[in-house]
């Protein structure tokens, strides 16, 4: 059973790393590079939860065709992105884009921790200030 | 004691905000196009693939651009509501075919009726892409000034049509009847 799962999950990792389409789009490693990056940030929109790299859409198909298509005209990686952008809208990026309508999006998580942090700090101070007068805790208490 | 009420208005607020998020639509998408000039095509038409259509042929006067396909079953469940639309005649309704079968396009339109006023076929998709099209049905309302004033993802009715479509082909102001 043990050696059925790990098979298992050994089929599903190889799967993964296999190109969903049947031959790279480029013979140049460098352009190759650049494509698997380029769909690599670009979501299908069809799945939303897939790059386009690794969804079977009918719609990242042709988006691939499309990041294809603009590396081999000379394209650069930020018009290329800017080109999905410009049609599907920051959606598109995997990475949302640093503008004042995200700066709360980006900003969220590090104001969390340095919130949750300070609230620690400030509970962790105060404790250490506090005489020790729990009677069940045989620890520091013992002055 | 007040600071116990701090984590229960934190609880608060996190509700407000899924209530909020449960409302709200998460499939439709807005598109960046919206007030931007309709991005331009030329393809074959698919009543006769040996002719084209260009988006030249309708500037100047604010038409519907409907993406379909034989293959999406809330383009045909909007069917009917598009040849309703179309016998309004307000405003002339031009299809997109996407990636698509042409037989089966031509077929579709003979026989459930045909309420564009010419279709284009974009076998590979490429117009598609140009306007941002994520899923069938969607449609698009063109201004006189050749601009996108309006795009709906999804099976139109004639309530969405009514109220979300007609005052923005009135506000236009150049709707032709």
């Amino acid at each position: 059973m043990r050696l059925l799962l790990a098979a298992l999950f050994l089929a599903v990792c190889m799967h993964d790393a296999h190109a969903i389409d049947a031959a790279p789009a480029f013979d140049d490693p460098a352009l190759q590079a650049r494509y698997e990056r380029l769909t690599h940030e670009l979501r299908c929109l069809q799945c939303r939860s897939e790059t386009i790299a690794d969804s079977n859409a009918s719609l990242a198909a042709d988006l691939r065709r499309q990041t294809r298509e603009l590396i081999a005209a000379g394209k650069s990686d930020a018009e290329i992105l800017q080109f999905m952008q410009d049609r599907y809208g920051d959606y598109v990026l995997y990475s949302p884009p640093l503008a004042p309508r995200t700066w709360l999006l980006w900003a969220a998580p590090i104001a969390l921790l340095a919130g949750g942090m300070a609230a620690a700090v400030v509970v962790i101070a105060r404790k250490s200030r506090l005489p020790d007068t729990d009677p069940n805790d045989p620890g520091l208490g013992g002055s | 004691m007040w600071r116990y009420l701090i984590p229960i208005g934190l609880f608060g607020a996190l509700l407000a905000f899924f209530y909020l998020g449960l409302g709200r639509d998460q499939q439709t998408l807005p598109s960046p196009l919206i007030g931007k000039p309709a991005p331009a095509f030329e393809l074959p038409r698919v009543d006769d693939p040996s002719r084209t259509v260009s988006s030249q042929e309708f500037a100047g006067r604010p038409y519907l651009l409907n993406v379909w396909g034989t293959w999406c079953p809330g383009c045909r469940q909007e069917h009917d509501v598009l040849l309703d639309i179309a016998r309004r005649t307000v405003v002339p309704i031009i299809g997109l075919d996407w990636k698509d079968d042409l037989e089966l396009a031509q077929r579709w339109l003979r026989e459930l009726g045909d309420p564009y006023a010419v279709t284009a076929f974009d076998s590979e998709g490429r117009v598609a892409i140009d306007w941002g099209v994520y899923g069938a049905p969607e449609t698009f309302l063109v201004d006189a000034a050749g601009r996108i004033v309006h795009k709906h993802v999804g099976p139109l009715t004639i309530d969405i049509w009514e109220e979300e479509f007609m005052p923005k082909i009135a506000a236009t102001g150049s709707a032709n009847e």
